[in-house]
C-alpha cells in the first residue's frame, strides 16, 4: 500500500494530499484530477468502485464533498477520495468511463445534491420522481419537505 | 314467492347479510408488498402463521382480481400515485388496511419522502399499528376488517373519481 | 389512442429491425420483483434486447433522518434500510459509531453480536431461496424456509423482545445480555436446521426444472462483475473469495474458524449453490459462539456513553444525571469521518458517517450492496429470455429498502 502511495505522489505531486484519519487512507484532491486519479488507482489493482457519495457542507467554501471509497482486491485495502466541488452550479468529471458501477452514484447525487456530473451517459433523478423540485439530501432543505401535506382522503 | 311485497324487504336483508359474511371469508388480498412489513406479511401467509384460516390466503398478483389491500409498508412519493392506480383498479367492493405505522401515519420517518400515512392516497378502513406489526397483529387486522364487513362496512360506492394529485413540493 | 392493424404494420416496416420490438413494463408491483423494483424491458419477440431497472419506488429519505436523531437512536435507523437482514445493518452503524468514538466493546457483546448477525445471515439466505424458488414456480421450499426464519425470529424475540427488527446492538454494548434459557433454544435450533438444510438440497438439487432454469442463466463474466461493484455471494459465484469477515476481521471474527465459499461458473445456479453453503458455514460461527461465548461484561463501563443500570439509578445521582444527560441529550462524537464495512448476506455493506463533534451525526450513507448489484441486471439478461428476468432479479437478492434507501 505504500509504495502504491509513492507511486501516487510520484506522478501526481502535491495535488494529491494524503492522510490517514481513524486506520483509513484519505486522499484528497483537486476536481479536474478525479478522472485520472481514479485511473491511476484502478490500473494499480483497486479493482471495485465501492461508492461514491456527498456531504453537504453549508457554510464552507466549497460547498460540497464528493467522496469515493475504492477497494484493492489482492491488498484488501480501502482507500477514500474526497473531492470539493463549489459555486453556483457545483460540477466535476464524470467516472462512469472507468467504473459502470457510478452510473447510479452520481445520478443519486445529482439528484439528491444537486452536483452535475460533466460526460455522465444519463443524467437524470433517480430517486425523486422527474418533476421534484429541490435537492433533498441538501442541509437547507427541510426534512419535511417543501410542501404543504395533502389532505386525507375519505369516502 | 314474489307475490307478498311485504316480505321483500326482510328478504333482501338477509341476501345482504349473507353476501356480506361470504365476502368477509374470502377476502384476495392484493401482492403487494412495500417495506418491512411485506416480510411480515410473506410470514403471517407462510406457515406457521397460516392466513388460510380465515380465508384470506389467496393472494393476487393482478388487483383486477383482489379485493382488499394491504399497505405493508411505507409508501413514498414516487410510489403514491402507482398505489392510488392500483386501488382505482380493484373492483368494488374493495378494502383497505394500512399495515404498519409507516403506512398509517409515516411512522419514524416524518420527512419528506415518506407519505405520512396511505389515507392521504386511498382511504383505509382498518390501521394495524407496529413497525413491523407481528401476523398476529396482521391477522387482528383482517379479523376486525371480516367483523366490519360482516357489520355492513363501507357501502358500495359508484366508481371513484380519476386518481388524485399526490406529488410532493 | 388506438392503431389499426394497417398502421401498426406500416410503423413496423418505417423502422425497420426496431419496430417489432416490444416495450414491456414489469413492475412496480410486480409478483417476482421483489419489493418496488421497476424494469423497463424492450423485447424482440422472447428475447430480450435492452433493459432498464427503475428505481425510486421506496426511497425513503433514511439518510436524511439519520441527521435529525442522535446517535443511540440511529440503532431503530439502521435496520429498517435492508429490512431482510436487520441486525447486520445494526451491526454495521454500530461498529461505525464505535469507531469514530474509538471504543472497543468487551470479548462477550462481540461474540453475541457475530451469534446474531450470522443467524440474521441464515434469516436472510431463507427469504431468498424461498421467495426465488416461488418464482421459479416452486411453492412448498417457501414455507419451508419461512418455518425455520420463524425460529432464528423467536431467538430474535428472546433477545431483544423483538421479531424483526429488533435493534439488539446498542452503540456501546447491546440492548441486554442474553436472556436465561437461550442457550437451550439455540442449540435446539442448531440441532435441528441440518435436517431442514438437507430438506431444501432435497427438494431442489436433483429438481430438472431448478436445474434446467438456473443453469448458464444470467451469466456476466468478471470484469463486468468488477466493473459493476459486484459483491457478497455474486462475487463469490464467479470465483473471487472476497469476504469482509476474512480479510477485514470486524467484531472478533479472527476467532472463528469457517470457509469462504466460491464457485467459478457465475451464473444463477452457482449463486445458489454459494448462498446453500455460507448457511452451513453460518450455522458453524454461530456453533461456535454460543460454545465458547467468554463471560464478562456485555456493555462498556463508560456511562457517558452507555446508559447506567437501573439499580444503580436509583441509588446514585451521579447515574440518574448521566442517565438524563443520554437521553435528553446523548453523547457527542468527536469530528471525523470514518466507512464502516461489514461483510452482508448481500455483499459489502457499508456506513459512511460524519461526525462535527455534536450529538447528531451531520452525515450518514449507507452503502447498500444491491444498489450496486441491481445496475448489473440489464447486461445479465440481455439476449437472454423473457422468463429468465426472474430468474436473474431473483438471484440478485436484492432488496428494495437498500437500493432506494
Amino acid at each position: 500500500m505504500n509504495e502504491l502511495l509513492d507511486a501516487l505522489r510520484e506522478t501526481f505531486g502535491e495535488k494529491v494530499a494524503v492522510a490517514q484519519r481513524i486506520g483509513q487512507t484519505v486522499l484528497t484532491l483537486p476536481k479536474d484530477d478525479i478522472v485520472d486519479v481514479v485511473r491511476f488507482l484502478k490500473e494499480h489493482g483497486f479493482s471495485i468502485l465501492l461508492d461514491i457519495t456527498g456531504v453537504d457542507h453549508l457554510e464552507r467554501d466549497p460547498r460540497f464533498d464528493v467522496v469515493y471509497h475504492l477497494y484493492h482486491l489482492q491488498l484488501h485495502d480501502l482507500v477514500r477520495l474526497v473531492v470539493q466541488v463549489g459555486g453556483e452550479e457545483p460540477e466535476l468529471p464524470s467516472v462512469t468511463q472507468l467504473f459502470s458501477a457510478a452510473n447510479w452514484a452520481e445520478r443519486e447525487i445529482y439528484d439528491l445534491f444537486g452536483v452535475t456530473f460533466s460526460g455522465h451517459p444519463d443524467l437524470r433523478r433517480i430517486m425523486m420522481p422527474d418533476d421534484w423540485i429541490g435537492h433533498p439530501l441538501r442541509k437547507d432543505y427541510p426534512l419535511t419537505g417543501l410542501g404543504p401535506l395533502p389532505p386525507l382522503v375519505r369516502e | 314467492m314474489a307475490t307478498v311485497d311485504d316480505d321483500r324487504p326482510v328478504l333482501f336483508s338477509s341476501v345482504k347479510k349473507l353476501s356480506a359474511w361470504a365476502r368477509s371469508n374470502s377476502l384476495w388480498p392484493a401482492q403487494f408488498g412495500l417495506a418491512c412489513c411485506a416480510i411480515e406479511m410473506m410470514a403471517t401467509a407462510a406457515s406457521r402463521f397460516d392466513l388460510s384460516r380465515f380465508g384470506a390466503e389467496v393472494m393476487r398478483a393482478s388487483p383486477r382480481q383482489a379485493d382488499v389491500m394491504i399497505v405493508a409498508g411505507r409508501v413514498c412519493q414516487k410510489m403514491a400515485p402507482v398505489v392510488r392506480e392500483l386501488y382505482d383498479q380493484m373492483p368494488e367492493p374493495k378494502w383497505v388496511i394500512a399495515m404498519g405505522a409507516c403506512a398509517s401515519c409515516g411512522g419514524v420517518f416524518a420527512n419528506y419522502a415518506v407519505v405520512q400515512g396511505v389515507d392521504r392516497v386511498v382511504p383505509v378502513d382498518i390501521y394495524v399499528p407496529g413497525c413491523p406489526p407481528s401476523p398476529e397483529g396482521l391477522i387482528e387486522g383482517v379479523m376486525r376488517l371480516q367483523k366490519k364487513i360482516r357489520e355492513g362496512g363501507r357501502p358500495v360506492l359508484p366508481p371513484v373519481p380519476p386518481a388524485t394529485e399526490v406529488a410532493g413540493a | 389512442m388506438a392503431y389499426t392493424q394497417d398502421q401498426i404494420v406500416s410503423q413496423m416496416d418505417a423502422e425497420p429491425g426496431r419496430g417489432g420490438n416490444m416495450v414491456l413494463n414489469l413492475g412496480p408491483q410486480h409478483p417476482s420483483t421483489h419489493g418496488v423494483l421497476r424494469v423497463k424491458v424492450e423485447l424482440d419477440g422472447e428475447q430480450v434486447v435492452r433493459s432498464e431497472p427503475v428505481i425510486g419506488y421506496l426511497h425513503t429519505g433514511i439518510e436524511k433522518t439519520f441527521e435529525d436523531l442522535m446517535y443511540q437512536q440511529g440503532c431503530m435507523l439502521a435496520p429498517r434500510a435492508d429490512y431482510v437482514s436487520p441486525i447486520i445493518n445494526n451491526l454495521c452503524w454500530v461498529l461505525g459509531v464505535e469507531k469514530l468514538l474509538g471504543i472497543e466493546v468487551p470479548k462477550r457483546t462481540q461474540y453475541i453480536r457475530v451469534l446474531f448477525a450470522e443467524l440474521s445471515r441464515i434469516a436472510s439466505h431463507l427469504v431468498w431461496l424461498g421467495t426465488s424458488a416461488m418464482d421459479m414456480g416452486a411453492m412448498s421450499p417457501f414455507f419451508y424456509t419461512m418455518q425455520q426464519r420463524e425460529l432464528i425470529l423467536d431467538l430474535n424475540e428472546m433477545a431483544a423482545g423483538y421479531r424483526m427488527n429488533p435493534s439488539y446492538f446498542r452503540v456501546g454494548g447491546l440492548l441486554q445480555d442474553l436472556p436465561p434459557g437461550f442457550p437451550e433454544k439455540l442449540y435446539a435450533f442448531l440441532d435441528g436446521f441440518p435436517h431442514w438444510l438437507a430438506e431444501y438440497h432435497e427438494l431442489l438439487d436433483r429438481n430438472p426444472i431448478w436445474i434446467e432454469r438456473l443453469q448458464h442463466t444470467a451469466r456476466i463474466s468478471l470484469e463486468q462483475a468488477l466493473d459493476y461493484g459486484w459483491t457478497g455471494p455474486l462475487i463469490r459465484a464467479l470465483g473471487v473469495p472476497l469476504d469482509l469477515r476474512k480479510t477485514h476481521p470486524y467484531s472478533s471474527y479472527e476467532d472463528f474458524d469457517f470457509d469462504v465459499p466460491t464457485e467459478t461458473e457465475g451464473d444463477v445456479y452457482a449463486r445458489y449453490k454459494v448462498r446453500m453453503r455460507e448457511m452451513e458455514e453460518s450455522l458453524k460461527i454461530v456453533r461456535q459462539a454460543m460454545d465458547n461465548m467468554p463471560d464478562g461484561p456485555w456493555r462498556v463501563a463508560d456511562e457517558k456513553i452507555y446508559p447506567p443500570e437501573k439499580t444503580e439509578i436509583r441509588q446514585s445521582m451521579e447515574a440518574l444525571i448521566y442517565h438524563f444527560k443520554l437521553f435528553s441529550e446523548g453523547f457527542m462524537v468527536p469530528p471525523g469521518d470514518v466507512f464502516s464495512a461489514v461483510e452482508g448476506p448481500k455483499g459489502v455493506l457499508g456506513c459512511y458517517v460524519v461526525s462535527e463533534g455534536s450529538s447528531r451525526p451531520y452525515r450518514v450513507h449507507i452503502r447498500g450492496p444491491s444498489f450496486y448489484n441491481l445496475q448489473a441486471l440489464p447486461a445479465m439478461i440481455k439476449g437472454g429470455m423473457l422468463a429468465d428476468i426472474v430468474a436473474a432479479i431473483g438471484s440478485l437478492d436484492i432488496v428494495l429498502g437498500e437500493v432506494d434507501r
